[in-house]
């Protein structure tokens, strides 16, 4: 079989357990989690939710990623397994060296780290990473890195204690093992191959190139196109929806690049939204919050940018940032480009503006400059929970005032507030060539109700939303007046 | 104080780690979903109502049976004995006819070759409804008397009257929300065809008696035919008390119809969506009191939304009753109990078991009382706690609290955390910080120990030495991860005086231990570690009388200590002597049993002694919140808890915080939310919010009181400890509420509703700002 003329692999092939390990023939859609569970009998890793949500399916991938070897935690249980090829693997079960408990294991077990258990294995996982990518850690590292492991036992005290001291356990590295794994991903990542899995009639693609893709999407328009999975996932495990075609973008060569050219910072389609953010934060440090607050570091691992963008939910954390700060997409069908105004791409709630066998190729975000001096950057999220939620409302907000603190230029955005993420002109209208003061935000704050009619749901009351979506704009004044008022790191340091 | 409370113990007493800690962190520990399945098992779906309330018109079933890989499709009709889940009440069914009276209602079930071709099947069932009304509101159901269960009155002395002449009143009410269970491991059931058409059931279950009693029933078999057996369970909380036996039987039908083996094992969405939950209340309060703000009198009314069945709703609601007390003594007391019945999930037990409910209204009342009379609420409490004296100690049920030491907790608790400096500084940070403001508070808990339906109150145990020495402990107590197993088996260690890798203790099986109480409100170590000891002791007795004629000395001359045993001035392994005992024909195995002294009730009147003893502690929470969006952190919390002479201090410590920081998600972020057509919304961990990591309070200080023995004869003089650290999360939500009081210079009652989502606290800081506007 092929990709557009180019020989591609009918199968995947990866590590585990120091091993290549090639499956026998398994459906397109399988999920790791239950390969590794019905098919492996890896029973170490645990069903909780299938959303990506709770962490007892944890697992951590590693790969050569821009010549470093990277360990990323990933939720098994939405992760497809054909996205697996030419990785190394770890599941729970790997850990051990002969009667040896990794140090995460080990210092799990001394300081009572597992009650009932049953998240422990996606907790080790997780802290194995950690342990790889970040060493010695500090407490609220830890805590970040476990954001996406849900407890209901131990209250984490104990887990954040084994995290914080796992690395003084001393661990018989066995040095030619991982060589071996090294070269073996290197080699693999030297000589990247498409796939073209099919079995009952679906079929799974990973093209490498744009072009190869591009002919694909002319070929099965209506393919499901994959990036992390972190969406498309639940369609397999809670609406067991049929996907004929799958198209995957992870392997095709370009759409991993981060780059900053002419004053703007390009993000490509198959960036994690890990990486991305990291890159964002470099240049506006105001988003770190966001950052952090993200989903959960699994899904930060696997999820992409352009995903949530093109995904086009009203309540996408990422959008009321990257409109306020001017973000344009680039939309790509064959040869064919064209780009947009991010703002200008959600027409109505799951409508975009998106043509048959298009796609999201990057993002663009202007970065700052000099002239930014005077201007403010602010980014809230308001949700029932810090970390790992979904927001009730995201506002954003890049106000620029002259030497007179007048506002020159408003971009305020929201989400959770409409069918869509969106500007809200009317208060943007409202302050505009007004002073930054009290007096002119309240005015702006009050032209919101003709911005938004907000909806009632499980996350928040539209009068929440409305209140709420008004005082996040005069908090963002009152943190331009030098109050600190977030309460995300309140204590940690303590 | 003996002798033996003064040492170190051989192993009762220490931090020993759980039995299953290296199982879990390499994967190897395993769940019933992880049990290889043996060949041609099935996988099984349940086909749900999406209805809140209708009549079956009519279900088609062809489109299931036609779907690929199913084998089997069972609805009511194929149900042999009993069509309905036991219970006092028989109000539940197994599968709906007729009428379907929540969406969540299982109507039928399948069994396809693979779990996907099942779940796949159970979306293509055709019904037609007949919508009929539904209610979900605890309001509407008083209103139309739609109950489960009868409503119950508790009243003492002359509430009326010491209401009435009371120098000071308050009254109010607030909504209590309820809160999903979460257990990590959702509910799942493997049934296996044995012959004699007898079954065994794999089940995550904290009550396998119960599970064995309802699949007798619904299959027509008696229990002689049903075995039931879980070794561990990923997390339970009371979610799996009784409402396993659904899945157990579900299970059970299909593999005696189809004579395979079934798993049923069920997505969280459908979990959440089946099964039942914490009651949440409507609670509403009068209350009486002196200027020193000791209560004179209280009327309470406790009406909680039981969903469409009894189930454990009728103990729960009692144990609502039995703590309004909390630690206070309620001179005059008028209590009503009202057990809706709606058309939502059939709430059931959850860690607490009512108790959070019952006190959390009475700590409402205290922090009313204190705020009104512009007293420190710790001063309140205290002024209002049980004596010690011998006066003002019977509960509101006629039982002597003979064992209070909450004066002792709190005093010590209040100089270990600085409450009186922290509480000034944050006034003094309030009158400074505009828009974030700081809250604190001290809340005791005084919880009851025992089942107070008394008959539950027993437990069984089956030891076994082998010829080797070795050791094989079973008892009917369940493994939820409380550490049950490390405990009981650190007795038997304890007794035999034998190293814990001597002792394996193994799955909980009814075929071992015949009838079984649920291991529930916080009894399992009391219970289990007690008839574990009674057969330890049978057993040592028999080596030491076989030791003593074998070795030719008087039995007061064999002592066991670590692995030995010394005969006269002759020392054997215990190896040795287990082997020797076998050699000699000395029986090797006993059973122990333990039925809980003293405790005796009467339901009729709620009166008597329902408790064997009662579990106190306290905590001090300070949080922060802010007014413009009602976020709020938890910044630090310190806590002192009675546990008695601690069998195991680190599962102990794991029970406290782990049981606090769940408190602090019921009255936090954990949000139930139905929309208008009676389907909850929040069933699944993307929308319902269970703390994380990174909300925990930065400074969390748990300490054990110390020199601390229980006064009854508990095993080794320790205290039950499951449930009662849940309840010092109330100290959360009543710090919460001191820092919406700030916005109202502490004058105005804040109308703040657990659970204190950021929604909750900005709705109070409002209310609370236009009311001091307005009497500003």
């Amino acid at each position: 079989m092929s990709v557009n003329g180019t020989a591609a692999k009918q199968t995947i092939t990866f590590m585990l357990d120091g091993q290549k390990h090639t499956p026998q023939p398994f459906a397109p859609d399988t999920t790791l989690l239950n390969y590794l569970r019905e098919h492996l009998d890896r029973r170490g890793t645990k069903e909780g939710c299938a959303e990506g949500d709770c962490g007892a399916c944890t697992v951590v991938a590693a790969d050569l990623h821009r010549g470093q070897l990277r360990h990323r935690s990933l939720n098994a249980c939405v992760q497809l397994l054909a996205t697996l090829d030419g990785k190394a693997l770890f599941t729970v079960e790997s850990l051990q060296r002969g009667q040896q408990l990794h140090p995460a294991q080990q210092a799990m077990v001394d300081h009572h780290g597992s009650q009932c258990g049953f998240c422990t294995p996606g907790f080790v996982m997780s802290l194995f990473a950690l342990y790889h990518n970040q060493p010695n850690a500090s407490r609220e590292q830890v805590s970040q890195a476990l954001s996406g492991n849900l407890c209901r036992c131990t209250g984490y005290r104990p887990i954040l204690d084994a995290g914080e001291r796992m690395y003084g356990y001393g661990f018989a590295v066995a040095a030619d093992a991982d060589q071996a794994m090294l070269d073996t991903l290197q080699e693999w990542a030297d000589t990247q191959q498409a796939l073209a899995i099919e079995q009952d009639g679906k079929r799974f693609f990973a093209p490498t190139s744009l072009e190869a893709l591009a002919g694909l999407l002319e070929q099965y328009p209506s393919a499901t196109l994959l990036a992390g999975a972190t969406d498309v996932g639940l369609w397999i495990t809670k609406q067991h929806r049929d996907l004929p075609v799958i198209i995957s973008l992870a392997k095709v060569a370009g759409l991993e690049t981060i780059s900053e050219q002419d004053g703007w910072l390009e993000i490509a389609a198959a960036v994690s939204l890990e990486e991305a953010f990291q890159a964002l934060v470099k240049h506006y440090p105001q988003l770190s919050e966001l950052h952090e607050r993200f989903a959960s570091l699994p899904i930060r691992n696997a999820g992409t940018l352009v995903g949530n963008i093109a995904n086009g939910s009203p309540i996408g954390d990422s959008m009321p940032a990257l409109m306020v700060l001017g973000a344009r997409i680039r939309l790509r069908q064959g040869d064919a480009v064209r780009e947009l105004a991010l703002e200008d791409f959600y027409l109505g709630y799951q409508q975009k503006d998106l043509r048959a066998g298009e796609f999201v190729e990057a993002v663009r975000i202007p970065l700052p400059t000099s002239a930014d001096a005077n201007s403010l950057v602010r980014c809230y999220k308001l949700s029932k929970r810090f970390e790992q939620d979904i927001s009730a409302v995201c506002a954003a907000f890049h106000i620029k005032l002259d030497a007179q603190r007048q506002v020159t230029q408003a971009r305020i955005a929201y989400g959770g507030m409409a069918a869509v993420p969106q500007r809200a002109a009317h208060c943007e209208a409202a302050l505009l060539g007004q002073p930054w003061e009290q007096a002119s935000v309240t005015a702006a704050m009050q032209a919101l109700e003709q911005d938004f009619k907000p909806l009632s749901d499980m996350r928040a009351s539209s009068a929440y939303r409305m209140a709420t979506a008004k005082n996040l704009l005069l908090k963002s004044l009152l943190e331009s007046e030098g109050q600190q008022l977030s309460l995300y790191r309140q204590g940690a340091q303590a | 104080m003996t002798l033996a409370q003064t040492q170190p113990r051989h192993s009762v007493g220490q931090p020993t780690k759980h039995d299953s800690a290296e199982l879990h962190v390499t994967g190897a520990a395993q769940y019933t979903d992880d049990i290889p399945e043996p060949r041609g098992t099935l996988y099984a779906a349940i086909g749900i109502s999406q209805q809140a309330h209708a009549r079956l018109c009519s279900v088609n079933l062809e489109p299931v049976w036609n779907a690929p890989g199913v084998v089997a499709v069972i609805t009511a009709a194929d149900i042999p004995g009993a069509n309905h889940l036991g219970g006092s009440m028989k109000d539940e069914p197994v599968f709906a006819i007729d009428v379907v009276e929540y969406i969540g209602q299982p109507i039928f079930a399948v069994a396809a070759t693979t779990m996907e071709a099942a779940r796949r099947a159970a979306q293509l069932a055709e019904i037609d409804y007949e919508t009929l009304p539904h209610n979900l509101d605890i309001q509407q159901a008083l209103a139309q008397q739609q109950f489960v269960l009868p409503s119950k009155f508790l009243q003492r002395g002359q509430p009326d009257t010491a209401l009435q002449q009371a120098a000071h009143k308050i009254s109010g009410g607030f909504h209590l929300g309820g809160q999903e269970q979460f257990y990590l491991e959702g509910m799942v059931a493997m049934a296996l065809p044995r012959e004699h058409g007898d079954v065994l059931v794999y089940n995550s279950t904290q009550h396998p008696h119960h599970d064995q009693k309802v699949v007798a029933d619904v299959l027509g078999l008696t229990e002689k035919d049903v075995v039931i057996e879980c070794r561990r369970m990923g997390g339970a909380f009371g979610g799996k008390e009784s409402q396993p036996s659904l899945f157990a039987s579900i299970a059970a039908l299909l593999a005696l119809k189809t004579g395979r083996a079934v798993k049923l094992r069920l997505d969280r969405d459908d979990d959440i969506t089946i099964t039942g939950k914490r009651h949440c209340y409507d609670i509403q309060y009068q209350a009486g009191f002196d200027d020193a703000g000791v209560l004179q009198a209280v009327k309470l009314v406790y009406a909680s939304r039981c969903g469409i069945s009894a189930d454990l709703s009728g103990p729960v609601n009692d144990r609502s009753m039995f703590h309004a007390d909390n630690a206070y003594y309620l001179e005059h007391v008028d209590i009503a109990s009202y057990r809706c019945k709606t058309n939502s999930q059939s709430n059931t037990a959850f860690r607490g078991f009512g108790g959070p409910q019952g006190m959390i209204a009475i700590e409402y009342i205290m922090d009313d009382v204190a705020r009104h009379l512009q007293l420190d609420p710790l001063q309140v409490r205290r002024a209002n706690f049980y004596g010690v004296d011998g006066t003002r100690n019977q509960t509101h049920y006629g039982m002597e609290v003979e064992d209070n030491i909450i004066h002792r907790i709190v005093d010590e608790l209040e100089t270990s955390a600085d409450y009186q400096q922290r509480r000034a500084a944050i006034r003094e940070f309030n009158r400074n910080s505009p828009w974030l403001k700081k809250g604190i508070a001290l809340t005791p808990v005084k919880f009851g120990i025992s089942f107070t339906a008394t008959f539950y109150n027993q437990a069984g145990a089956l030891l076994h030495i082998y010829s080797d020495g070795s050791v094989q402990l079973n008892h009917g107590g369940m493994e939820m991860g409380q550490g049950l197993y490390t405990k009981v088996s650190q007795v038997v260690a304890e007794e035999l005086q034998v190293p814990l890798s001597y002792i394996r203790c193994t799955a909980t099986r009814t075929d071992k231990v015949p009838n079984a109480s649920a291991t529930a409100a916080s009894s399992g170590s009391d219970l289990n570690g007690m008839a574990a000891r009674d057969a330890a002791q049978q057993l040592k007795q028999r080596l030491t009388a076989f030791a003593a004629s074998h070795y030719g000395e008087e039995t007061s001359a064999v002592v066991f200590h670590d692995g030995e045993v010394q005969v006269g001035e002759q020392t054997v392994s215990f190896k040795e002597l287990a082997h020797a005992a076998w050699m000699n024909r000395i029986s090797l195995s006993a059973t122990g049993f333990y039925r809980t002294p003293k405790i005796h009730y009467d339901p009729q009147t709620m009166t008597g002694r329902p408790f064997y003893y009662f579990a106190y502690g306290a905590a001090v929470s300070e949080v922060m919140i802010d007014t413009l969006t009602g976020e709020n952190r938890v910044l630090r919390v310190d806590i002192l808890h009675d546990v008695g002479q601690s069998l195991n201090p680190a599962l102990d410590i794991g029970q406290i915080e782990g049981g606090f920081i769940q408190g602090m998600g019921w009255l936090t972020t954990e949000e139930l939310w139905w929309d208008a057509k009676g389907r909850l919304r929040t069933h699944a961990p993307s929308t319902y919010k269970i703390p994380v990591a990174g909300d925990i309070p930065p400074v969390f200080h748990v300490k054990l009181l110390e020199n601390n023995a229980n006064v009854e004869q508990t095993i080794y003089r320790s205290k039950a400890v499951g449930e009662p650290p849940l309840m010092l999360a109330m100290s959360v939500f009543f710090a919460l509420r001191d820092a919406v009081a700030s916005v109202g210079d502490y004058r105005l009652q804040p109308p703040l509703q657990p659970p204190a989502t950021p929604e909750a606290i900005l709705n109070a800081v409002q209310a609370v700002q236009s009311a001091h506007q307005e009497t500003a």
